[in-house]
C-alpha cells in the first residue's frame, strides 16, 4: 500500500513540474527523431528486429548451457567467474575482491546492474569510495540522485542545474553553464581518479559464450578507462546477458546503438576477453565477472514472461512511451523505469510490491513497435495485470493475487453472470434505462475530472426495434 | 558461496519447462557491399560526421601527411611504438628537428603512468582493419601498441591500410574468424570520445581522445 501511495505522489510531483515535462518532451522528441533517421528502410528494420529477437530468444533457450560455456571460456582466458543468487551475494563478492587488494577507490563505468545492487551505498558503508565516471552518472552522484533513464541518466537535468551543482561542489572552478566547459572540467577531475583508482567496475552489454568475451558499448571512453587502467577490473552482469556466438554481436550492436540514441555506432565498442597477458604492457592484471541472478531464473520459468529477459537495455521503449515522457524515470521508483521496467521490476520485487507499475500504461503499443528484440511489452503488461488478480496461485510470479479485491471480483462475477444469458442481459439493460436517474454516476478517478456519461432513456435494442429492425 | 549459488542457479534454469517460442522465420539481412571508392567515401563521411579527421593518401605519402598534421596541431611529443609496424617509416621520415619529439617507453605502462596521463600530447598507432558502414577502426592493442595509447593521450593518430577496409563489422568478424582468436582486448573506435549527457548537447573529448585523426592509405 505504501508503495502505491509513493508511486501516486511521485507521479503528482512529476506532473506538477513543468520544467521536467518540457525537458523530457524535447529530449524524447530528439531521441525518437534520431532513431527514425537511423532506420530509413522499414523492411530492413523489421528484418533486423526479427534477427535480434531470434538471437536473444536462441540464447535464452540455451541459457544454462551457454552460461556454462561462458564460464569455461572465460576461465580459460584468465577471467575469474563468480555467481551470485542475490544482490547481497553480489555485493559481498565485489567487497571480497576489493578487500583482497586493499583497494580503497572503485571507479565505475555505467552499469545498471550495479544500480540494481545499490553497490555504491553498500561499499561506502564499508569505507570504500565508489566513483561514477560516466558523465551523466557522475553528475547524478554529485547531486545524490539515482538515474532517471537507462541510457541518458541525467536527462531530467538542465545545463543550468548542472552548472549550479558543479559550482556548489567545486567552488574553486569558475561557474559556467557552457556544455563544453562543464565537460572539460569533469574530464580534468575524473582523469586524476582514473589515474589513482585501484579497481574499475563495468557492466556488460553482451557476454559471448563461444569466446568468453565481454562486450561494452560506450561513447565517452570512461568504460575503457575503468576496464584498462586500474589493476583490477570487475564486470557485473545479469545472467541473461549471454549470447551464443560472436557473429551474433554485430546485428545486436547495430540494433542497440540505433535504437538507443540513433547513432550508427557508438564511439567505442570494447571487447574484453581476458586480463593482460605476459608481455602486454597494460590492461588489468585481474578480470572478474560476477553473474547475478536476483530473480531472473524465476522469470525464466514462465514461457511468456521469459521474453522480458530478451531486453538489450536500449531505452527505446521509454523514449517512445507517452507515460514515461510525462512522468520521467524517477516517478517509477525502480532501477529500470519505463515500459521495460514496468514488466521487469514487478517480476523481481513481486506484484505485492510493484503491482501498480503494469497498470500505469495506456497499452498504446509504441514500446513493442520500437523494441529492437520485439518484446511484446503490452501483452506482458496485461499478463502481469492478470497475475496480480488471479486467485489460483498457479503462476511463478511473486505476489500474484495481491491486487485482488472482493468487491472487484464480485462485480466481474456479476457481470459475467449477466452476460451469459440474453434474458438477464436485456432485463438488466431495461432496468438500467428505467433507473438511470438514480444510478450512481461516480466512476472513480475517471469521473473526477470528466463529466460522467449518462445512460440513454432507450437502449439500442429498443431503438432498433422501434425503427423496424427485427432482432430475432 | 559462489559454488552453491552457481549450482542453485543452473539447477533452476534447467528445471524450466521446455516450450520456448523462438521466432524461427529465416531472415535475410541485406548487407551493403560497396566498390572500393564508395567504401572509402562511406568510411570518410561516417567518421567526419562525428568530428574525426580523415585523410586519404597514397600509401607512400602517409608519413608526409602525418608530419604536416603534427606540425599544424603544434604537438610537442608524439608517442609511437618503436617495435611496432609503423616505426621504420616514422623514424626514417622524422630526422627534422622542428618536428615534435618522438617518444616511446617500452616499460609496462604502470611504470610511466604519470607521463602518459599528464605529459603526452598525442599517440600514433596502426589499425588492424577498418569498417566502412559505421566509420570504425578495428584495433587489437598488443605488446607494442598497448591499450592505453589509443585512449589516454588527447590526440590519437591512426594509420590504416585501405586494403583492410571492410564493408561491415559482421564481415570482419566472419572473414578474420575472430571467434577462434580473440585477443585480450579488441576495439572498434568510431570517432573522438563524446557525450550528450548534459542536456542532450554533444560535447567532444570527455575521457578519451578529444581528436581522432585517421590517415587512410589507398592508391588511386
Ligand atoms: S524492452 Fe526493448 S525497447 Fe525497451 S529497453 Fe529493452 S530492448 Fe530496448
Amino acid at each position: 500500500m505504501q508503495q502505491r501511495v509513493d508511486f501516486h505522489s511521485r507521479i503528482e510531483q512529476a506532473l506538477g513540474n513543468p520544467q521536467l515535462k518540457a525537458s523530457l518532451r524535447s529530449a524524447m522528441d530528439g531521441l525518437m527523431a534520431n532513431r527514425k533517421a537511423c532506420f530509413p528502410d522499414a523492411d530492413a528494420l523489421e528484418a533486423l528486429r526479427l534477427r535480434g529477437a531470434q538471437i536473444r530468444a536462441n540464447a535464452l533457450s540455451k541459457l544454462p548451457q551457454l552460461l556454462l560455456q561462458l564460464e569455461q571460456r572465460c576461465t580459460q582466458n584468465g577471467i575469474r567467474v563468480h555467481w551470485a543468487e542475490s544482490v547481497d551475494e553480489a555485493n559481498g563478492i565485489v567487497l571480497g575482491i576489493m578487500r583482497e587488494h586493499q583497494a580503497e577507490l572503485l571507479i565505475k563505468g555505467k552499469s545498471m546492474v550495479s544500480e540494481e545492487m545499490d553497490l555504491n551505498r553498500f561499499l561506502e558503508a564499508q569505507g570504500i569510495e565508489c566513483l561514477e565516471s560516466d558523465l551523466g552518472e557522475y553528475i547524478l552522484q554529485l547531486a545524490g540522485e539515482p538515474p532517471s533513464h537507462i541510457v541518458a541518466p541525467a536527462i531530467h537535468k538542465t545545463r543550468q542545474d548542472i552548472a549550479r551543482l558543479f559550482k556548489e561542489k567545486f567552488p574553486d572552478i569558475p561557474y559556467s553553464d557552457d556544455v563544453d566547459t562543464l565537460t572539460r572540467n569533469a574530464r580534468g577531475i575524473l582523469r586524476k581518479k582514473f589515474y589513482a583508482a585501484s579497481a574499475g567496475l563495468s557492466g556488460v552489454n553482451f557476454a559471448v559464450a563461444e569466446s568468453g568475451t565481454l562486450c561494452l558499448v560506450e561513447n565517452e571512453g570512461n568504460g575503457r578507462m575503468c576496464t584498462t587502467v586500474p589493476p583490477v577490473h570487475i564486470a557485473v552482469t545479469g545472467i541473461e546477458k549471454v549470447v551464443e556466438k560472436l557473429a551474433h554481436v554485430p546485428p545486436l550492436l547495430k540494433l542497440l546503438t540505433r535504437s538507443a540514441t540513433g547513432q550508427h555506432i557508438t564511439t567505442y565498442f570494447n571487447m574484453i576477453s581476458g586480463p593482460r597477458r605476459t608481455g602486454e604492457k597494460d590492461g588489468p592484471k585481474e578480470v572478474h565477472l560476477v553473474l547475478l541472478d536476483n530473480g531472473r531464473s524465476r522469470i525464466y520459468e514462465d514461457n511468456e514472461l521469459v521474453n522480458t529477459l530478451r531486453c538489450i537495455r536500449c531505452g527505446a521503449c521509454m523514449n517512445h512511451c507517452p507515460i514515461y515522457t510525462r512522468i520521467g524515470g524517477h516517478a517509477y521508483g525502480t532501477t529500470i523505469p519505463g515500459p521495460i521496467g514496468s514488466i521487469l521490476e514487478p517480476q523481481k520485487a513481486g506484484l505485492d510490491n510493484l503491482g501498480e507499475l503494469p497498470v500505469a500504461s495506456t497499452l498504446c503499443g509504441a514500446c513493442a513497435e520500437v523494441c529492437p528484440v520485439r518484446i511484446p511489452i503490452p501483452t506482458l503488461l496485461n499478463r502481469l495485470r492478470y497475475e496480480r488478480i488471479r486467485s489460483d496461485h498457479d503462476g511463478a510470479t511473486h505476489g500474484q493475487g495481491s491486487g485482488r479485491t472482493r468487491k472487484e471480483a464480485a462485480i466481474w462475477k456479476a457481470w459475467s453472470w449477466l452476460h451469459r444469458s440474453p434474458v438477464r442481459y436485456r432485463l438488466a439493460l431495461t432496468l438500467a434505462t428505467r433507473l438511470r436517474k438514480i444510478l450512481p454516476l461516480g466512476l472513480g478517478p475517471w469521473t473526477r475530472v470528466r463529466k460522467p456519461p449518462r445512460i440513454a432513456a432507450k437502449n439500442l435494442h429498443r431503438r432498433a426495434r422501434e425503427e423496424g429492425f427485427n432482432d430475432r | 558461496m559462489t559454488d552453491k549459488a552457481r549450482d542453485a542457479i543452473l539447477q533452476r534454469l534447467r528445471n524450466r519447462q521446455p516450450g520456448f517460442d523462438t521466432p524461427s522465420q529465416r531472415v535475410a539481412i541485406e548487407t551493403p557491399s560497396w566498390p572500393m571508392e564508395a567504401r572509402i567515401a562511406q568510411f570518410k563521411s561516417m567518421l567526419e560526421s562525428v568530428r574525426a579527421e580523415v585523410h586519404v593518401v597514397e600509401p607512400e605519402n602517409w608519413t608526409d601527411c602525418l608530419k604536416t598534421l603534427v606540425a599544424e596541431k603544434q604537438i610537442n611529443n608524439l608517442l609511437y611504438a618503436k617495435q611496432g609496424p609503423l616505426a621504420e617509416a616514422i623514424e626514417a621520415a622524422w630526422g627534422d628537428t622542428l618536428l615534435p619529439e618522438l617518444v616511446c617507453d617500452e616499460r609496462p605502462v604502470d611504470e610511466w603512468k604519470e607521463e602518459i596521463f599528464f605529459q603526452t600530447d598525442a599517440a600514433v598507432t596502426s589499425a588492424r582493419a577498418a569498417i566502412a558502414e559505421t566509420g570504425s577502426l578495428v584495433l587489437w592493442p598488443d605488446a607494442f601498441e598497448p591499450r592505453t595509447w589509443s585512449l589516454v593521450p588527447p590526440v590519437h593518430f591512426v594509420i590504416v591500410d585501405g586494403e583492410k577496409l571492410y564493408n561491415t563489422f559482421a564481415e570482419v568478424v566472419e572473414a578474420e574468424q575472430w571467434a577462434r582468436q580473440m585477443p585480450t582486448n579488441a576495439l572498434l573506435v568510431s570517432g573522438p570520445s563524446k557525450s550528450a549527457d548534459i542536456q542532450q548537447t554533444l560535447a567532444y573529448g570527455v575521457h578519451g581522445p578529444t581528436e581522432l585523426i585517421v590517415i587512410l592509405k589507398a592508391s588511386s
